[in-house]
């Protein structure tokens, strides 16, 4: 289905009139993923139910923000070419196609388109060597996690037979048909995923490549991919290899500490704010992999609503970053921040928002998240992790709480430019989702419900 | 849905909130702003205390169960709803609540002049959050005002506060989340026990005893941060110290007793048979706060850390009452939160009064103020009398019941325990000498100015409260009698049960 939306744009030499059309084309496609029915398509490469839909919807929304924050950003740096969003486009494309594949070939090529038009988007700014090198690390590190996933798949393929879902789960019903190299080849596949969604320890490029992209493709890159990747990861663990719960529990598990102990931990000393939600979006998704690890439909359904919140802080807090501009040029310190609270109230209290909300404090959204994980993982009792978790989310608070801190207790320094109004529909849109979504959970927490019914286990 | 058909309790808690929008909308230059968010906070929660007056009017002191109930759906697949009420232990702490919020405005009309429409939006949303938490019924509403209460009083400490604000807002927010976020656990493991999360029902529920003690400290975890017990205590002088002096009110008066009321409202009623065997660890707890803290406090230099000292005395007071489990203890204890929250939010405002004129907080700093402030030195007076446990005060009920219910249970307790009593007598009369009494030797005093008339309608709703609850008890116990009495039935209910079953197990 998405697929449809590919040819719409490709001679616009209009930045502005491209990127409308990009918000355009995801408008409809979400419009499309709606109306669209259940099933499956070219031979059982391609579904869609209703946890695509969902996902999908997710994304779409998520890669939406990012073309908008964008725009402003763009026009300044000096990036104002069409390409930027139609490069945007075909990544969304991957990630429709990733979150509705059902074969491993399938989800492959997804996932490359998707990398590979990110790892053009890192390296946009080519004058600038930051964001040269940002890409070419992005590159070469996800080449290799490709190169293991491939690897993986293909011993899947050699010692299961089949590349398709469906036929996996019926060749594994019985965990004793798993043959160790069937498991390596699961491991390859866990490695390779967990790559894309930067969790610990394949998380080495995060960082690097958060700080060096242009802050746009950041805002872009720690949302939708993310969502797109958890839920392919969500989907093969829980679909083909579902019976094989055992087996692949641990590493999750072992994946899912590692990376709230790194995402909380490494963040506290950092300078640099986009340095720091790269961390943090480290220790976002070892929360979310509780909720996989839980293997249940409870534990899905945390992890699709802890994306759906962490998409909306994450947006709004990159929208705030993005503002943060004095006399034409940007500022990426967090001492940048100080006394914001004088200077611009408004973006002030939107940022404290998305960090309350994110150090996971109710009522706004990131607590609600944090809720249906942890509900999950006492269901499947998993104790221990549910501990750890909420305890690395105290030492996570700690450097939320301290760049409110800046904002709020430190004395003000001169003001930023003049907002652009895209920046600041976003934030405010995203804090007003963040603040008020304990008014409404009800729909939302019954559309994940029934996005995650699509799995048995 | 409850008596007067309509819903007090909601509007109770959230008509705060409309003073906010009031207040964001208004617009102007700095002074304008700042003279409209005053009147504004003010008259918003004047009505807030008026209104709560008819709870105090209407509830049925009779009735042990929960009255003004109101319930809504919210998330219903798991049986989580929003779901408000008050029984006889918890209607007097809303009361407390809306009574301290328009004094504390009043209180901080004059000291707090930068950002004031802040400072009162940060107010309000925090009477809102404590109100809403003692009305909570369902346990993840009581937990999102549990924790929202958090975030103002971060704000508040980190932007008023004194010149170590950063740390000590940044410990007090730490301090109590790292607590909370394991009640938090605990609340997800009641749920998917019981499959609910309404309190009345979970009230009833019986816990497996294995469960019950892991989830009795989890509890700990949370609310012996809140109360504070020793050794978690350590925030609350920091806290205190840097908190603006309203603040130092609230925090006092009642953020503390929420982790009281905490242990009243969950751990004790809903996990009786951990209760009982981990009384001994409360009990050893509580006596160390009571005299360590009490001996910290003679040490103290600062009159507001030795106040904060003293509140730790006095809510370890609070807490081995609770965990008599007899009707005379936790009536006491409960007293004893009332007494405390005023007394010492009372004390706190003292400190602010000479604050605010000489800038300084150091004992050594002042002396001889009964010549220049005559009334000062009386209020003053009567709240350190109050502190100290005078009969005739209201400090004094409350540690005498806690007392004959400690009695009952031990004799070392009590013993123990009245050595409080005893050692705060002599820090808080020490204090009192030192600042009051004695010759007027420093320059700068000779013409400090005695309570204005703001200062005097500040203090004297206090002083008929602290002179009222000593005087005349019952009518505030009248409110929960029936409710602890059905409690501690119901606890010796379930202790007997669960006796009985280890009986026919063995």
């Amino acid at each position: 289905m998405g697929i449809l939306m590919v040819g719409v744009l490709s001679k616009r030499d209009s930045f502005f009139l491209a990127s409308m059309l990009t918000v355009g084309a995801f408008l409809l496609a979400a419009a499309l993923v709606i109306a669209g029915p259940a099933g499956q398509g070219y031979n059982g490469l391609f579904t869609t139910d209703t946890f695509s839909a969902f996902v999908k919807l997710l994304v779409l929304a998520a890669a939406a923000l990012g073309v908008i924050v964008s725009l402003d950003y763009n026009e300044h740096a000096n990036l104002r070419r069409f390409e930027f969003p139609v490069l945007m486009l075909y990544a969304t494309v991957g990630m429709m196609v990733m979150v509705s594949a059902t074969n491993l070939m399938s989800l492959y090529l997804g996932l490359e388109l998707q990398s590979l038009s990110i790892y053009v988007l890192a390296a946009f700014a080519r004058d600038e060597l930051r964001s040269a090198e940002a890409g070419l690390k992005y590159f070469v590190l996800g080449s290799l996690a490709s190169g293991l996933l491939l690897y993986g798949i293909s011993l899947v393929y050699g010692f299961a037979g089949t590349m398709e879902f469906g036929r996996l789960v019926q060749a594994l019903a019985d965990p004793a048909n798993a043959s160790a190299g069937l498991i390596v080849g699961i491991v390859f596949i866990v490695a390779g995923l967990a790559f894309k969604i930067s969790a610990v320890p394949f998380h080495m490029w995060t960082p690097d490549v958060y700080e060096g992209a242009p802050t746009p493709v950041t805002a872009f890159m720690s949302t939708a991919p993310k969502v797109a990747g958890i839920a392919l990861l969500m989907r093969v663990m829980a679909s083909p290899f579902g019976h094989l719960l055992v087996q692949w529990q641990q590493i999750i598990i072992v994946m899912s500490v590692l990376s709230m102990l790194l995402g909380s931990l490494a963040a506290i000393g950092q300078r640099n704010i986009k340095r720091l939600m790269a961390y943090s979006s480290i220790g976002h998704i070892g929360y979310a992999l509780i909720g996989l690890a839980a293997g249940s439909q409870a534990g899905l359904r945390g992890v699709l609503i802890y994306m759906l919140t962490y998409v909306f802080m994450n947006a709004g807090t990159f929208a705030c970053i993005l503002a943060m501009r004095r006399r034409g040029r940007m500022l990426e310190q967090i001492s940048d921040l100080s006394g914001l609270a004088r200077t611009d109230p408004g973006l002030a209290l939107a940022f404290a928002v998305f960090m309350f909300s994110m150090a996971g404090i109710p009522p706004f959204a990131g607590f609600w998240g944090k809720y249906f994980i942890f509900t999950a993982a006492v269901q499947s009792g998993l104790w221990t992790l549910a501990v750890i978790g909420v305890l690395t989310s105290v030492i996570g608070a700690y450097y939320y709480i301290r760049i409110i801190k800046v904002i709020y207790f430190d004395a003000a320094v001169e003001a930023f430019d003049p907002r652009p109004a895209s920046l600041s529909v976003v934030a405010a849109a995203s804090a007003l989702f963040t603040t008020f979504f304990f008014l409404f959970p009800a729909p939302f927490v019954a559309a994940a419900e029934a996005a995650a019914k699509v799995f048995v286990f | 849905m409850n008596p007067l058909g309509f819903p007090l309790l909601s509007l109770l808690t959230w008509l705060p909130l409309v003073g906010c929008g009031i207040i964001m909308s208004v617009r102007g230059d700095e002074a304008t702003v700042a003279s409209n968010a005053r009147w504004t906070a003010l008259w918003t929660s004047l009505i807030v205390f008026a209104l709560s007056l008819v709870l105090w009017v209407r509830f049925d002191q009779s009735d042990p169960g929960f009255q003004f109930v109101e319930s809504a759906a919210w998330l219903p697949q798991w049986n989580i709803a929003y779901k408000m009420g008050v029984d006889g232990i918890s209607v007097l702490f809303v009361l407390l609540s809306t009574v301290l919020t328009p004094i504390c405005i009043l209180a901080s009309w004059e000291s707090i002049t930068v950002r004031v429409r802040e400072y009162m939006l940060a107010f309000l949303v925090l009477e809102t959050m404590m109100v809403g938490m003692f009305c909570a019924l369902d346990f993840v509403v009581f937990y999102m005002f549990f924790e929202g209460v958090l975030l103002p009083m971060y704000l508040i400490i980190g932007i008023w506060g004194g010149p170590r604000r950063v740390y000590a807002a940044i410990k007090f927010f730490l301090f109590t989340l790292a607590g909370s976020v394991l009640m938090l656990l605990a609340l997800l493991a009641m749920w998917y026990s019981a499959g609910t999360t309404d309190i009345p029902t979970l009230l009833h529920t019986v816990f497996p005893a294995s469960m019950q003690t892991w989830l009795f400290l989890a509890f700990l975890a949370s609310f012996a941060v809140k109360v504070p017990m020793w050794p978690v205590h350590t925030w609350l002088p920091d806290a205190h110290v840097e908190a603006p002096t309203a603040g130092s009110v609230i925090l006092a008066g009642v953020l503390l007793k929420m982790g009281a009321y905490g242990f009243l409202r969950f751990s004790v009623p809903m996990l009786p048979a951990a209760s009982a065997s981990l009384a001994p660890l409360m009990f050893t707890l509580s006596v160390v706060a009571v005299i360590y803290t009490s001996y910290v406090a003679l040490a103290q230099q600062d009159m507001k850390k030795l106040i904060a000292y003293s509140s730790i005395a006095h809510m370890g007071v609070v807490t081995i009452g609770i965990f008599t489990f007899n009707v005379q203890g936790i009536s006491g204890a409960l007293f004893q939160m009332l007494s405390h929250g005023v007394v010492s939010g009372a004390l706190f405002l003292c400190v602010g009064v000479v604050y605010d004129r000489m800038h300084t907080r150091e004992i050594a700093r002042y002396g001889g103020l009964a010549e220049r402030m005559p009334a000062y030195a009386f209020v003053f007076m009567l709240f350190t009398l109050a502190s100290m446990g005078l009969p005739g005060t209201g400090g004094f009920v409350g540690e005498f019941l806690v007392l004959v219910g400690a009695f009952k249970v031990n004799f070392w307790l009590a013993l123990l325990g009245s050595l409080g009593m005893i050692l705060g007598t002599a820090y808080m009369l020490w204090l009192y000498r030192r600042v009051i009494f004695g010759a007027l030797t420093r320059a700068e005093l000779r013409d400090i100015l005695d309570l204005s008339p703001r200062e005097v309608a500040v203090f004297a709703p206090l002083v008929i409260l602290t002179l009222w609850m000593g005087v005349y008890p019952s009518s505030f116990t009248g409110f929960w009698d029936a409710s602890v009495g059905a409690m501690v039935e119901h606890h010796q209910a379930a202790l007997a049960t669960a006796v009985k079953l280890a009986g026919v197990l063995h």
